[in-house]
């Protein structure tokens, strides 16, 4: 291990599957883009290390983003799952919270991961204030047990009611279940997650259930693949809170993988915005039938603490929160009935795709309105799939479904359709900045994936954000984010008791003792930290409320106090609220203990162009570029080869592999030393 | 001056957003799980002349949308008999012979100002825990009188001027089991409408009033041509359905809803003069309510139709005014949910006749409001007070939903374990009911059973429910759900209640347990086209009982889910003979 330099990110998307090097010891970075091996994921991962690495010894890290666990979830392709539960509630899975997906229409379905003969009950129970009120008999546990593992099943949950307030039970049939199944896919429901709430507690550990023998047996795969090439050093996964976890902890909980992928895009996102600069972002995804917006607040990513798959299928652990609309490159553009222009739900996807990928789709649009505006080069679409697009299948259906009926140009409806999709981005943005209590103008927009750069000037303009920061290689930035993550570790506990009247210090005692062995779990990855990190928070509320407040807490040497407690519930109710309500005792109803291994800080100087051109050197042409109701003649730059400081101003197109930036009029874009392009108004 | 295509469908957006942010600062910071968990809230914006619904969130109460604008146009009345609207004012009242619904839905109402005139008025309705009247949670089902159901506000000034007038917080406060949880919810709505008004000031900042007005009339008259659209879509004619209510809690006697509608070029008449007179108990609704859920309903079968005033203008209702789909003053209407259920039921029967295939079979029905009132050691009052779910309705493209929520509402239940963490009771069972759903082409979702054990001393039980006699209908020739049924326990043994699914004041006393089993959705098509797979596999889930394929699929099949073809076969072959 002494001559390993690399540190390796990858991300394996649906298509393809990136790779970040990065040569600790010489300071460079590449990276590469190769194909995504459907099946076996782990044979392009390795492939596309081997192709920038030839020595795998050489590696210190391998950072991973994977999709396998959304993948297996969405197409609904985990394994067979048994469900060992208390007397009388086999059908939590299936009764959900009692909802529905759509408001209007009663028109829904829904099919549980669990079959209901593979839900089988045992007789126990204990009482929602931990009171045992009936004992487990670990003979019938085992009976159900064998009999889930006669069935077929592969994986098993066992969910006991008001376990979070009492374990005990549950721990024993666990043990007695571990005895007799056949393989080492166990999951006990508290385990994941030891908090109130029946049905999120047993959706999210059936799903780990669910995912486990997939997930395992895939990082298996890769353990053993990349050994057989001789590395030595650690493997690192991606989990949905931004942070990275070990490969054995990531086999014991595969749920906190659902969103792994879109997480390392975020957190690459904020480092490259913290190095240059800014605190305040807000990341926009834009794929081709959805747009993803992230916030990031003085450096901070939001967290949601839970988020559905799909419907019903309800993961609760703490996740970057990702806020989709369905606006992509392939949401389509209609005029309703009344005469009202729509741009999506509605998808073509990536196939068939826009009208001018040529195969099949006949509709408009966003990026049919994109082409025919001029602001994407027909003879060099992005992501390498295809060699052109066609224009005037693109004109034709704008004319057909939008020009005609709206009685406009085909140019004015193009545009139309770009100011109605924009201004459902903007919306999006608007959801999480405004009402979440923050100021846009704060805020830059950083586009990553392939189109979000060609619509952020629109939004600059639409919510009065600050800038935009476009990071020098938008489409693999995921695969830099897990060479960036922290490690994190989120733990949670239900408390369920009154401020007024729960022993604050001990309280405060078990949360660091909780701190402790997380932090010893943080460092048996082996693997350095510059420094490791506590938060300890709590889920609170006023007393008849359901809804809770986060509440950030100190924690002294002397000890946690109620007052200490209460003043923080003040503090943080009235930003969220802005008024108290005196006299109404508080409610204590979760802790949380979050440990943060900070991972040695990566120089985004590393991104930098070595040896950029002055502007005029870069432009290898004009095209007449459709923008605010004209045709501009407008100048088209190489963007990678601009050197640092140089400056582009509107209207003007900047092309790369991966993506094409559009600089509205009015506004200029600047090279900064690492490499990305700040786009600002004229005037500021 | 008119707004063009881009900006109209821009500002359809903004504003839209404005109600959606309304609902969910209200649904995070209420007090009572009604409205923080069942979402029983609703916000949006109305027109400054006639209370006309402009806009409204997406994620509050489906039954308000509609009801809100008569809500509006009675505080535009009140203000006009004093003295006229004020920046600052904001009025408050939970009087349902102007507003619909029933007493428990407090509505607060606040002119937005915008050079000196009002703009438009913003509005917030959310369901109170408990307002006053003989029944904690305020679901009657002894009443004869409003009266008996809870207080009675009528429009008044919360705000004057800007002034908050502490008086009317006192004597609500004075007339609630639950103050603390009151005063909660008034602040979220407080909340909501601060926030409303700054949003939307800002939104005219950026775009004017001019064409926000503009938009906003625009917007209304599209909804009537999409609307005319969708009427257009049905075949001409008359369709005809019927449904009843097991009895109004007082009197044990059926009574009838029907519905003759008829669909004409663009215009659609919604007909219910045949329904029974008005009643003694609390299942009367006001004429408000009548409209407003002919509104649910029909944006249930033609989900694309917006949400504002333009939709009902080529609708024609009739509805006698002595029926107990228009009742006034004193008439008791707290059990509103049930009657408005039905009334969704005959319109989406009307329309399986006009059209089978995207039709949809009737849910269950019914929102059982079951509440558990008592006192614990320390003398502290616990009430708990829930809705519980059932089935969907099948439809012509599959199964309906198990245990969904009903269609007025987007409510989640409350998990069992958060009940049980606040109240002295533990369930015994939280499953799927086998056999609820109707049989069919396509099966009626299955509805649920809720067995609860109470563990402290003693408490006060009282449940309106309803579909005890009259089970949901299946369409398309497909079977009606399981009928709603209600068990409690008493020293003497098992009982149910002499009006099926209406009870008030059962004394429970600790270990003693109640049983609800609720009704499936109505099935869609005849259970002999069903796939014999499909009815294996039911059988196998334990969905349908082995008994249940015989009788209704004519399928014979063991509990495995293995079917005996010849068994079958021979079944079948009696069948026709």
């Amino acid at each position: 291990m002494g001559d390993a330099a690399y540190v390796i990110g990858v991300d394996v998307g649906g298509t393809f599957t990136d790779v970040f090097v990065h040569d600790e010891k010489s300071g460079t970075v590449s990276t590469v883009k190769v194909p995504s091996t459907r099946g076996d994921q782990s044979k392009g991962f390795i492939e596309g290390i081997g192709s920038k690495v030839e020595d795998f010894a050489s590696i210190r890290t391998v950072v991973h983003g994977t999709t396998v666990g959304t993948n297996a979830l969405l197409e609904r392709k985990g394994a067979r799952t048994g469900i060992i539960t208390t007397e009388g509630f086999r059908d939590v899975l299936e009764m959900r919270r009692r909802d529905r997906p759509t408001t209007w229409g009663l028109r829904s379905h829904f099919e549980p991961v669990v079959a209901r003969r593979d839900r089988l009950e045992v007789s126990e129970r204990v009482l929602a204030d931990g009171t045992l009120l009936q004992a487990v008999d670990a003979d019938e546990v085992r009976r159900q047990a064998h009999a889930l593992a006669e069935a077929g099943c592969d994986s098993v949950c066992v969910f006991f009611i008001n376990g979070y307030a009492n374990a005990a039970n549950e721990q024993q049939a666990v043990e007695a279940v571990r005895s007799v199944w056949p393989t080492a896919y166990v999951t006990a429901a508290t385990e994941i997650l030891p908090e109130i709430r029946e049905f999120e507690r047993l959706s999210t550990a059936t799903l780990n259930a669910y995912l486990q023998p997939i997930v395992s047996s895939y990082l298996d795969r890769l353990q053993d693949g990349l050994r057989q090439r001789d590395f030595a050093g650690d493997i690192l996964i991606v989990q949905s809170n931004g942070g990275v976890m070990s490969v054995d902890t990531a086999k014991s909980y595969p749920v906190r993988t659902a969103l792994s992928g879109p997480a390392a895009g975020v957190i690459a996102a904020k480092a490259i915005a913290e190095a240059a600069g800014f605190d305040n972002i807000i990341t926009c995804d834009m794929g081709g039938t959805s747009f993803d917006v992230s916030l990031v607040a003085e450096n901070e990513a939001a967290l949601a603490p839970q988020t559905a798959i799909d419907f019903g299928m309800v993961v609760r652990t703490p996740m970057i929160e990702i806020t989709t609309i369905g606006a992509g490159g392939g949401s389509i553009a209609t005029v309703d009935v009344s005469g009202l222009l729509q741009v999506g739900p509605e998808s073509a996807g990536s196939d068939p795709g826009p009208a001018c990928y040529g195969l099949g789709n006949d509709r408009p649009t966003v990026t049919d309105a994109n082409l025919v505006l001029g602001r994407i080069n027909p003879d060099r679409p992005i992501g390498g799939k295809l060699d052109r697009l066609d224009v005037e299948a693109a004109r034709h259906a704008i004319a057909t479904h939008v020009s005609d009926p709206l009685g406009l140009s085909v140019e004015e409806a193009a545009e139309a359709i770009l100011r109605v999709a924009n201004a459902k981005m903007a919306g999006a943005i608007r959801l999480v900045s405004i009402e979440k209590g923050h100021d846009p103008a704060k805020f830059a927009a950083m586009p990553f994936g392939g189109g979000g750069a060609l619509h952020t000037g629109a939004l600059i303009k639409e919510v009065g954000l600050a800038s935009a920061l476009v990071p020098r290689f938008p489409g693999v930035t995921s695969a830099l984010g897990c060479v960036v993550a922290d490690m994190r570790h989120d733990r949670v506990q239900t408390v369920n008791a009154m401020l007024g009247t729960l022993d604050a210090a001990e309280l405060g005692r078990e949360m660091v003792a909780v701190a402790d062995a997380t932090e010893a779990l943080v460092r048996r990855a082996g693997i350095a930290f510059e420094r490791i990190d506590r938060l300890y928070e709590f889920d609170m509320l006023y007393m008849g409320q359901t809804h809770t407040v986060a509440v950030s807490v100190e924690m002294p040497e002397t000890g946690l106090t109620a007052e200490a407690m209460s003043a923080a519930f003040d503090a943080a109710y009235t930003e969220a609220y802005g008024r108290l309500l005196d006299g109404i005792a508080i409610r204590v109803m979760n802790y949380r203990v979050i440990v943060i291994g900070r991972r040695p800080h990566f120089d985004m100087a590393a991104l930098a162009p070595r040896d950029g051109k002055p502007a005029a050197d870069c432009r290898i042409g004009t095209r007449r570029v459709y923008v605010d109701g004209a045709f501009h003649e407008t100048a088209i730059y190489e963007r990678l080869s601009l050197a640092v400081g140089e400056t582009v101003a509107g209207p003007a197109i900047l092309e790369q592999p991966d993506t094409t930036i559009l600089i509205d009029p009015g506004l200029v874009g600047r090279v900064d030393e690492f490499g990305n392009m700040i786009i600002t108004s004229t005037g500021s | 001056m008119t707004v063009d295509p881009v900006t109209l469908a821009i500002l359809k957006g903004r504003l839209e957003q404005i109600a959606d942010e309304m609902d969910a600062t209200l649904f995070r910071s209420a007090f009572n799980p009604i409205i923080a968990e069942a979402h029983d809230a609703s916000h949006g914006l109305y027109d400054a002349i006639t209370g006309d619904t402009l806009v409204q969130g997406k994620s509050g109460l489906p039954i308000f949308v509609g009801v809100m604008s008569f809500a509006v146009k009675a505080v535009i009345e009140k203000a006009a008999e004093r003295g006229g609207v004020h920046e600052g004012d904001v009025w408050i009242f939970n009087d349902p012979y102007d507003g619909g619904t029933h007493l428990s839905d407090f509505r607060l109402v606040k002119p937005v100002f915008r050079d000196g005139a009002v703009f438009c008025y913003l509005a917030s309705v959310g369901h109170w825990h408990d307002v006053g009247g003989n029944v904690p949670g305020n679901y009657n089902p002894a009443a004869t009188e409003s009266f008996q159901e809870g207080m009675l506000i009528p429009p008044v000034k919360l705000y004057d001027r800007g002034a908050f007038q502490q008086d009317i917080v006192d004597i609500l406060s004075a007339n609630s089991r639950l103050p603390t949880s009151l005063y909660g919810d008034l602040n979220g709505q407080i909340n909501s409408l601060e926030l409303g008004e700054k949003r939307l000031h800002a939104l005219l900042d950026e775009y004017g009033a001019e064409t926000t007005r503009e938009a906003l009339a625009t917007l209304r008259t599209r909804a009537a041509t999409m609307m005319r659209a969708c009427i257009d879509q049905l075949p001409k004619g008359t369709f005809t359905a019927e449904d009843w209510l097991d009895n109004d809690g007082i009197v044990d006697e059926p009574l009838k809803i029907a519905l003759d509608m008829t669909v004409e070029d663009g215009r659609l008449v919604l007909d219910f003069t045949r329904s029974s007179a008005a009643c003694r108990g609390p299942v009367n609704i006001s004429r408000a309510t009548t409209v407003a859920a002919c509104y649910v309903a029909l944006k249930h079968v033609f989900g694309d139709v917006p949400a504002n005033a333009g939709v009902l203008e080529p609708v024609e209702f009739r509805i006698d005014p002595d029926s107990l789909l228009a009742v006034t003053a004193p008439k008791p209407v707290g059990g509103y949910t049930e009657t408005i259920l039905r009334l969704i039921d005959v319109v989406f029967q009307a329309v399986a006749q006009a059209v089978p295939t995207p039709a949809m079979a009737c849910a269950y029905g019914t929102i059982n409001a079951l509440s558990l009132a008592g006192h614990r050691k320390n003398g502290a009052r616990w009430v708990m007070f829930s809705f519980f779910g059932g089935g969907h309705g099948a439809h012509g493209a599959g199964d309906g939903l198990n245990h969904g929520n009903a269609p007025i509402s987007t409510a989640t239940i409350p998990p069992l374990e958060i009940l049980e963490a606040a109240y002295p009771v533990r369930f015994t069972q939280w499953t799927l009911r086998p056999d609820s759903g109707g049989a069919g082409e396509y099966r009626g979702g299955l509805g649920a059973v809720y067995e609860i054990e109470l563990l402290e001393e003693q408490a006060d039980v009282f449940l309106f429910g309803e579909r005890g006699k009259y089970p949901p209908r299946g369409v398309v020739g497909g079977g009606d759900g399981a009928l709603n049924r209600f068990h409690y326990q008493q020293d003497d043994g098992e009982h149910r209640p002499p009006m099926a699914s209406k009870m008030l004041g059962i004394d429970l006393r600790r270990g003693q347990r109640l049983r609800l089993e609720t009704p499936g959705g109505g099935g869609w098509g005849e259970a002999r086209n069903r796939d014999p797979e499909a009815i294996a596999a039911d059988v196998s889930a334990g969905f349908v009982s082995p008994e249940a394929a015989r009788a209704l699929y004519a399928v014979v099949v063991d509990e495995n889910g293995i079917v005996d073809a010849q068994a079958t076969a021979a079944l079948r072959m009696r069948e026709v003979a």
